[in-house]
C-alpha cells in the first residue's frame, strides 16, 4: 500500500512537472508575445523593446524558465501579466470552478446513469429497455460541445434556467450551475448506462446467479445487490479514463456556457501569450488528472478486491 | 440500425462530393439584403389550396433592426431546376434567392455553407484519422515487434499522452503557431496535430497484437523461411491487426470532427470565410444570435448525424461505441 502511495505520488509530481514546463516552454517559444496583446502589432519599436524588457521577455527561455523553477518549488508561480494578480490564486478560484462543474456532472451522470444500466442490462428487452438504449446511443452521439449549446439555446428559450457567468452567492452558484452540469453530465450518463447494462447483462447471465433464482431470492435482492457487486467492475475500471473526458469535456462547456473555470482561463492566457498564466493552468489541470487517477484507482480497489493486491 | 447508420454515412458522403452541384450558391456568395434571413423552405400549396409544382415565396424585410422577415404570400417564385449547373435554384437569385437552410450573419447562405462545410471537417477529419492510424501503426507494430528499449520508451511516451485530456494537448500546440492562420495552413496543422495525438490510442493495441502475433507458429515460420524483419512485420504482422486498426480509423473520424469543431468555436481552427462545420458554429456563439436565429445551428445537426451514423456502424460491429467518447470529445 505505502509502495504503492509513493508510486502515485512520484507519478503525480512528474506528471505536473512536465506538463507545465512544456506548456510554459511551448508558450514561450510561440510566435508573438505578451507585448503584442498588450501593445497590438503597430506598436513603436522603443515602445515594444521596452515593454519586453519591463516583462523579462528580452532574457534567453532557459534562464527565464529556471527562474521559474526556483519560484515554482516555493509555490510561487508568478504573475499573471494579463490579469496583473498573482497566477497562484487566480488559477485556485477557477480551477476551484471547474472542479464544482467536474464533481457535480459527475455526480448526476452516476446517479443517472448507473440505476438505468442497471436496470436495462437486467431485463428482457421491452419498450423501456429500447427507449433508454436509444436514448444513450442519441447522447453518446452528442460531445459536450454540442448538449451545451443545445442546453443554452433550451434555457434561453424557455427561461428556466440563467445562462451565463455563475453567480456569487452558493444558492445563485447552484442554479446558473444547472445548464452546464447537466450538458457535462448527459453524455458520461449515457456511456455509464451502456457500460452498466452490457456488464449487468453478463452477470445475470451467470450459473450464480440462475443458482440464486432457483433458491428463491426475491429478484430484485439479486439484482441490487448480489449480480450488482461483480457488475459494477468495467464502469468503476472506466472512472480512470472519464477524468480525462471530463476535463476535455468542460473545456467546451465552460466556453459555450461562459462559465468561469480553467478551460476558458487557459485559452484566454494562450491567446494573450501570458506563460506563467499558462503554466499555471497546465499544473492546475495535471493535478487534476493526478488526483482523478488516484480516486479512480480507489473506486476500482473498492468494487473488485483482486485488484488491492497489487 | 445499421442500415440507418450506413444511410447517415451515405448522406454526408453524398452531401461532401455533391456540394458543387446539390448547393444552391457557393459559400462565400453574400447576399445584403438577406442578413439572419430564415429558411425559405418550398411549398407546394399555396394559400388558395392549390396545387403547384415546388416554390418559394420571396422574403421580405418588415423590421431592419430586428432582422425579422417574413415571407411575400403574394408572388409565388417556381424553383428552377437543373439550372446554371446547380441542381436547384431560384430562378431569380439576385431577389429571391433560395435559402433552404436560413442566411447567417453576413447574408450566406447557410444550407450551402453546411454542403461545403462537409468537405472541409470531413476531410480533415478523414485525413488525420488516417495520419493517426498510420503513424499509431508504425509507432505499435515497432515497438512491438523490436521490444526492449524502443518499446518501453514508445509506450511510456504514449501513456503520458494518453493520460492528459486531448483537446488541451491539442489546443497548446495549436497555439503554439501564429493564431491566425491561411485555412491551407489550418488543414494542414489540424491535420498534423490530430495525428499526434490520435496515434497513441492505435499504437497501444497495434503493440499488443504484433507482440503476440510474433511468438506464433506463422511468424517463427515465415521468420525460419528467410522472411526479413520489415518483411514479416508488413505482411504477416501488421495485417493480422488490420481489423483493429479499422475499428480505430472509425472511431478516431468522429473524435477529429468534434475536434475540429471545438478549434474553430472558438476561433483557433478554420478562419471566417471558409466554411467549416466548426466555422459555422462559432458564429453562433452568442446567445442572443442562438436563440433568434436557431438556423445557425444546423452545423450541430449535422455533426450530431455523422457521428451518430459512425456510431450505429460501430456498434452493430460489436464495437461499444463507449470508448470514443471516453477517449476524446470535447469533445471528445
Amino acid at each position: 500500500m505505502l509502495a504503492y502511495l509513493i508510486r502515485r505520488v512520484i507519478f503525480a509530481t512528474l506528471l505536473v512537472f512536465l506538463v507545465s514546463s512544456a506548456s510554459l516552454v511551448l508558450a514561450r517559444l510561440a510566435p508573438g508575445d505578451f507585448t503584442v496583446a498588450l501593445l497590438g502589432d503597430r506598436a513603436r519599436p522603443e515602445a515594444i523593446e521596452r515593454t519586453r524588457a519591463q516583462y523579462g521577455l528580452n532574457r534567453p527561455i532557459a534562464d527565464q524558465y529556471r527562474d521559474w523553477i526556483a519560484h515554482a518549488v516555493r509555490f510561487d508561480f508568478g504573475r499573471s501579466w494579463l490579469y496583473d494578480t498573482p497566477v497562484a490564486t487566480l488559477v485556485r478560484d477557477r480551477a476551484a470552478n471547474t472542479a464544482i462543474l467536474a464533481v457535480t456532472a459527475l455526480a448526476a451522470a452516476t446517479l443517472i446513469g448507473l440505476p438505468l444500466g442497471i436496470l436495462t442490462g437486467s431485463r428482457r428487452a421491452g419498450v423501456m429497455t429500447q427507449v433508454i438504449r436509444g436514448a444513450s446511443l442519441v447522447l453518446l452521439s452528442l460531445p459536450p460541445l454540442l448538449t451545451s449549446l443545445l442546453m443554452v439555446l433550451i434555457a434561453a428559450r424557455t427561461g428556466w434556467f440563467p445562462i451565463g457567468g455563475m453567480g456569487s452567492e452558493s444558492a445563485d452558484v447552484a442554479w446558473h450551475l444547472v445548464v452546464p452540469a447537466v450538458a457535462l453530465a448527459l453524455p458520461i450518463a449515457a456511456m455509464f448506462e451502456r457500460l452498466q447494462a452490457q456488464a449487468m447483462a453478463e452477470v445475470v447471465g451467470q450459473p450464480y446467479v440462475l443458482a440464486a433464482f432457483a433458491r428463491g431470492v426475491p429478484r430484485s435482492r439479486i439484482v441490487w445487490r448480489d449480480a450488482l457487486k461483480a457488475a459494477l467492475r468495467p464502469t468503476a475500471a472506466v472512472y480512470g479514463l472519464v477524468v480525462g473526458s471530463l476535463l476535455s469535456g468542460s473545456f467546451a462547456v465552460e466556453i459555450v456556457t461562459s462559465w468561469p473555470g480553467l478551460g476558458r482561463l487557459m485559452l484566454e492566457a494562450l491567446q494573450a501569450r501570458d506563460v506563467y498564466l499558462v503554466a499555471g493552468c497546465a499544473a492546475a489541470g495535471s493535478v487534476f488528472i493526478a488526483l482523478g487517477t488516484l480516486v479512480s484507482d480507489a473506486a476500482l480497489a473498492a468494487v473488485d478486491p483482486r485488484t488491492r493486491e497489487a | 440500425m445499421r442500415r440507418l447508420g450506413f444511410a447517415l454515412l451515405a448522406a454526408a458522403a453524398i452531401a461532401a462530393l455533391g456540394a458543387p452541384v446539390l448547393a444552391p450558391h457557393q459559400p462565400d456568395e453574400y447576399f445584403r439584403g438577406l442578413v439572419n434571413a430564415p429558411p425559405t423552405l418550398p411549398h407546394v400549396i399555396d394559400d388558395a389550396g392549390a396545387w403547384h409544382a415546388p416554390f418559394i415565396y420571396p422574403l421580405k424585410l418588415v423590421d431592419r433592426l430586428e432582422q425579422r422577415f417574413e415571407q411575400d404570400r403574394s408572388t409565388r417564385v417556381p424553383l428552377a431546376w437543373f439550372s446554371g449547373g446547380r441542381l436547384v435554384r431560384s430562378p431569380d437569385e439576385a431577389r429571391s434567392p433560395l435559402l433552404l437552410g436560413g442566411a447567417d450573419a453576413q447574408g450566406r447562405d447557410v444550407f450551402s455553407r453546411l454542403l461545403f462545410g462537409a468537405r472541409t471537417s470531413l476531410s480533415m477529419a478523414l485525413v488525420a484519422a488516417l495520419g493517426a492510424t498510420l503513424l499509431g501503426s508504425l509507432l505499435g507494430g515497432l515497438a512491438g515487434y523490436v521490444g526492449g528499449l524502443v518499446d518501453d520508451t514508445l509506450m511510456r511516451v504514449s501513456d503520458f499522452v494518453l493520460v492528459l485530456p486531448a483537446i488541451y494537448v491539442v489546443l497548446v500546440l495549436r497555439a503554439m503557431l501564429r493564431l491566425v492562420l491561411e485555412p491551407r495552413e489550418v488543414f494542414l496543422l489540424l491535420v498534423a496535430i490530430l495525428s499526434v495525438v490520435g496515434a497513441p490510442f492505435v499504437a497501444r493495441g497495434v503493440r499488443a497484437i504484433v507482440r503476440s502475433e510474433r511468438q506464433l507458429e506463422y511468424a517463427v515460420a515465415a521468420r525460419s523461411l528467410g522472411a526479413g524483419h520489415l518483411r514479416l512485420l508488413a505482411r504477416h504482422l501488421l495485417p493480422a491487426a488490420s481489423g483493429y486498426i479499422v475499428v480505430q480509423l472509425t472511431m478516431l473520424v468522429p473524435a477529429f470532427i468534434i475536434a475540429e469543431a471545438t478549434m474553430s468555436y472558438i476561433g483557433l481552427g478554420f478562419p471566417d470565410p471558409v466554411a467549416s462545420w466548426g466555422a459555422m458554429l462559432h458564429d453562433a456563439s452568442n446567445t442572443r444570435t442562438l436563440v433568434d436565429f436557431p438556423w445557425l445551428l444546423s452545423p450541430a445537426a449535422a455533426i450530431f448525424l455523422v457521428v451518430l451514423g459512425l456510431n450505429l456502424v460501430l456498434q452493430q460491429a460489436g464495437v461499444n461505441p463507449v470508448t470514443i467518447s471516453s477517449s476524446y470529445e470535447s469533445s471528445s
